[in-house]
């Protein structure tokens, strides 16, 4: 949780990616405030896991900048020196199948750190708890646990290091709306204790309004509206009116009304 | 930017300040661990402590856990512990790592290692009890697939035997041929080699002819194909299990027994019999070519000794072995990917089970076939 100065978190300007002809991300530019929780909306398909993978330099951007806390992100080697920085919560959890659920919190510990044993073993507990775990279900196998506790186990993974961005993929996609909305609750509470700066692309009606400060709607390879939950409600953009004006919304309340 | 952290402490009287100062964050671990490692001795015989967090500018779980630890170790003393001068930021991160660790999970018991090594032997036991039930039950349920359709043959899913086939029988005949090539080879240069002390040469033909139609080319082949397409079986079903694909099968009222494990079954069956016989004209020529160039007898000698030493009956008492061997890794392949769990781990687990055990069961069922052809005279 390092505080700079630069007041983004991620700051991307002119991004463009794609495969071969077939461009995806066009011209693109988004800004990641520090300690905010940005929410990313957008077509199936649309791009926005690939906007989430460009940024941590999991795919090549072919042009544009990409920043996180000020420093740039390339595709060749930006993955080793920003594991500290960001933390990633995988849409299937991504959870190293053959190591129990504290092995796997321990993992990014273990690889970058040089701690005994004990408190390894306190730290990962403590995450364990923090996300709501007991400490009990770290000693299950990833194959072991329910879709809940695997997301939840990765995000204690995601967080092992104290990160200051977290990027979650459809953090809430497969759970039922109970579990979706304590969860829902955990990423905000934790967002609040550890000042993270989360950007999370989700589906959820719900999560986009009870738990992000801003929400972008990214379609055709562009940001084309930001801000909060109420003004991409007023938003005249015919994509953007269709996502949250559709069927499908209306259970939709503005959050400050 | 992160910076050094420090651990100072003052003692007045039995009261014990410290003050925390710097970067109390994960990328200082060491430092910290051993700062906080280094205070607990004064900890001790102090009677009240105060820590004062004015000083700290950076703080993560981390260091957040360690301090508490460090009031932790003080109250559980019965003495005093107090934690001023919080940041506002760092407030709620404080109050969350006070919640955590306070209840630790029982340690499991601690077995006694010989009792431990005893009960593995002992489950191992009653695991193979199960392994031997498994092996029966599906090929009971392979009898039952094979007389359905004995009475509509139109339910014999061609297609994909046909695939099958082609995978396990067409595909494999170069390496086989190959390798079956070279033992053949081996054996007659070794034969020779050995024979020639004697002066019995040109035993080498019976040798190589008895023991490649009878005993090795069935079993080389057997086993390369237990490696080879009963792996594949194995990892391919068991990845379609983890995928819940056989379940998706099951639901539109298709048994996967039928659909997925009869073809490839067949199709093993069908193709080892193939495959050895190339297997064995291959070891022939590797050894007929031996003799000629290594030990100086010709093709036709080479040709005539052999249809003296060798009868039908060789042929067909390693030819018959073949079918009952694919029967055998097929069932034990398909059987393993059944077993497959959710994770990775237990695909590879599954698929390496596979191959030792069909590997093993066929060298098992070639001495039975052994026992069992000295038995009847061939």
């Amino acid at each position: 949780m390092q505080q700079g100065t630069e007041p983004f978190a991620i700051r991307v300007r002119d991004l463009v990616v794609g495969f071969g002809r077939h461009v995806v991300i066009d011209h693109l530019a988004l800004d990641v405030r520090r300690g905010e929780i940005l929410g990313l909306v957008g077509a199936s398909g649309g791009g926005k896991s690939v906007l989430m993978r460009t940024i941590i330099g999991l795919i090549p951007k072919q042009s544009g900048e990409i920043e996180v806390l000020g420093s740039p992100v390339d595709h060749d080697r930006s993955t080793k020196a920003a594991a500290g920085r960001w933390g990633i919560l995988f849409q299937q959890g991504a959870l190293f199948s053959s190591l129990t659920a504290r092995q796997n919190i321990q993992f990014p510990l273990r690889e970058n750190l040089k701690l005994s044993d004990t408190l390894m073993d306190e730290i990962a507990t403590a995450k364990l708890e923090m996300v709501g775990l007991n400490p009990e279900d770290g000693d299950k196998f990833p194959s072991e646990l329910s879709g809940g506790m695997t997301k939840r186990v990765a995000l204690a993974r995601a967080l092992a290091l104290d990160p200051a961005i977290v990027f979650l993929d459809e953090p809430t996609s497969g759970l039922d709306p109970i579990a979706a909305g304590e969860f829902d609750v955990l990423i905000k509470t934790l967002q609040k204790t550890l000042g993270l700066a989360v950007f999370m692309v989700t589906h959820d009606l719900a999560s986009l309004n009870t738990v992000c400060d801003r929400v972008s709607a990214l379609a055709d390879g562009k940001i084309v509206a930001i801000g909060s939950m109420r003004e991409l409600l007023k938003s005249e953009h015919p994509w953007v009116r269709a996502y949250f004006h559709g069927k499908r919304s209306q259970m939709l309340q503005p959050k400050a009304n | 930017m992160a910076t050094a952290p420090l651990l100072t402490a003052t003692s007045s009287g039995d009261a014990l300040e410290l003050r925390p100062a710097g970067s109390w964050v994960a990328s200082n671990a060491e430092t910290l661990e051993r700062l906080s490692s280094d205070m607990a001795p004064q900890l001790d015989r102090a009677a009240a402590v105060k820590v004062d967090m004015t000083g700290v500018h950076e703080l993560d779980t981390l260091g957040a856990w360690l301090l508490e630890k460090l009031s932790r170790r003080a109250t559980s003393a019965g003495h005093r512990a107090d934690i001023v001068g919080i940041a506002d930021n760092y407030a709620g991160l404080i109050d969350e790592v006070r919640q955590v660790n306070r209840h630790t999970p029982a340690p499991p018991p601690a077995r006694n290692p010989i009792l431990a090594k005893l009960g593995d032997i002992g489950r191992a036991t009653i695991g193979s009890r199960e392994d031997i039930a498994a092996f029966l039950q599906m090929l009971g349920a392979l009898c039952i697939a094979i007389l359905g359709i004995l009475r509509r043959p139109r339910s014999l899913r061609l297609t994909s035997l046909a695939y099958q086939l082609h995978r396990v029988g067409w595909q494999a005949i170069p390496i086989v041929a190959l390798i079956t090539f070279l033992i053949g080879a081996i054996i007659a240069q070794q034969g020779i080699f050995h024979f020639r002390k004697f002066g019995a040469e040109s035993y080498v033909v019976d040798m190589v002819g008895i023991l490649v139609l009878r005993e090795l080319g069935v079993l080389i082949v057997a086993i390369m194909v237990a490696g080879r397409s009963g792996s594949a079986y194995t990892a391919e079903l068991g990845s379609m299990k983890m995928r819940e694909e056989i379940d998706a099968l099951s639901t539109m009222g298709l048994d996967p027994l039928e659909v997925l494990m009869l073809p490839r079954i067949l199709a093993l069956i069908c193709a080892l019999p193939i495959l050895s016989f190339i297997g064995a004209m291959a070891a022939l020529y590797g050894g007929g070519l031996v003799a000629w160039f290594y030990g100086g007898m010709g093709p036709a000698i080479f040709l005539a000794r052999l249809h003296e030493a060798v009868s039908v009956t060789h042929f067909e008492v390693g030819i018959i072995k073949a079918p009952f061997m694919a029967l055998v890794i097929g069932i034990v392949a398909c059987s393993e990917g059944m077993r497959v769990k959710g994770s990775a781990e237990s695909l590879g687990k599954q698929t390496t089970t596979s191959v030792v055990k069909s590997i093993f069961l066929v060298i098992v069922l070639d001495g039975l076939f052994a026992v069992f052809f000295a038995s009847i005279g061939m």
